[in-house]
């Protein structure tokens, strides 16, 4: 879906990358815990969290993660706003808790990285 | 023959500048055109180090060098050294304080991580002096 159709789901205003709205993203992960989005398979994946600070931008830089929603109408600090703009992040804040917005998204088709992962395996060619 | 070689400098509990060296180097890396996911390896390493430092370390320096077959990142501070190495590099294994747990961070993955995606890992460490992180990523071919 794209990141039009995510703000939508999650009913979130955008903070950061108005211009990336047509962007499409198919799987997502919900951490306050950076080094797991740092050993996972986080790569163009949405990133939701609880936590506002310049780490969470930098950690999905590093990652290659896609975009950042904070959950539970949580706003960063204005420098972590302004380093997102300059990396080109977007940044998004839902009104939703942790647990609805994974529902939500969930409900409308988006996987988490190990079920993508799962996929790939299931959909390998057997070969014995 | 080094082709390439920068220096960055790593503050102590500098939290709020923490990891800009890593981005600094995964920009020089996309300007070489390197592999995308080389690149990714190399900075999420290089960024899990830069925590470490200013988290557990001192003051310490981040030096990147860049070969034609390997990159190399070298990650050395003066801070109070790690005791025991082998525990340390257990996952899950962390004395990471309550602050850094509330910035994300100190759940004790960050050294297997370092490990798990350089293709030479090498950490040495005395107690009270500081602790050296030297690791190698293998640049193929095509
Ligand atoms: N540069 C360092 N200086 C001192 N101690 C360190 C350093 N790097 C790592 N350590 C020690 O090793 C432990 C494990 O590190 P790591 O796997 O990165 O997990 P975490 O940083 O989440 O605690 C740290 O909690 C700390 O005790
Ligand atoms: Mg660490």
């Amino acid at each position: 879906m794209t990141l039009f159709e995510l703000k939508d789901i999650l009913e979130a205003s955008i903070l950061v990358g108005n211009e990336q709205l047509n962007r499409e993203f198919d799987k997502c992960e919900a951490s306050d815990l950076m080094s797991d989005i740092l050993a996972g398979l986080s790569e163009g994946s949405v990133l939701l969290t609880g936590l506002t600070t310049v780490q969470v931008v930098r950690t999905a830089v590093v990652a290659g993660v896609g975009a950042i929603v904070f959950v539970r109408d949580k706003t960063p600090p204005q420098a972590v706003i302004d380093l997102a703009r300059t990396e080109g992040v977007p940044l998004l804040t839902t009104p939703f808790s942790m647990f609805v917005s994974c529902g939500r998204l969930h409900a409308h088709g988006i996987t988490g990285l190990n079920e993508m992962k799962q996929l790939l395996i299931s959909a390998r060619p057997v070969t014995n | 023959m080094t082709a390439f070689k920068k220096s960055f400098n790593i503050k102590k509990r500098d939290f709020v500048r923490a990891g800009e060296a890593s981005i600094k180097i995964q920009n020089i890396l996309k300007l070489l055109n390197m592999d995308q996911k080389l690149i990714r390896r190399i900075a999420i390493c290089g960024y899990e180090g830069e925590m470490n430092v200013v988290m557990h370390g001192g003051d310490g320096i981040l030096t990147v060098e860049i070969d034609i077959e390997k990159i190399m990142l070298d990650i050395e501070d003066n801070g109070v050294g790690i005791e025991d190495i082998e525990l340390a590099m257990q996952k899950g294994y962390s004395t990471a304080t309550e602050e850094h747990r509330e910035m994300g961070f100190g759940a004790g993955m960050g050294l297997p991580n370092m490990k798990a995606n350089s293709d030479d890992f090498k950490i040495e460490s005395e107690k009270g002096k500081g602790t050296h992180v030297h690791m190698e990523f293998i640049v193929s071919a095509d």
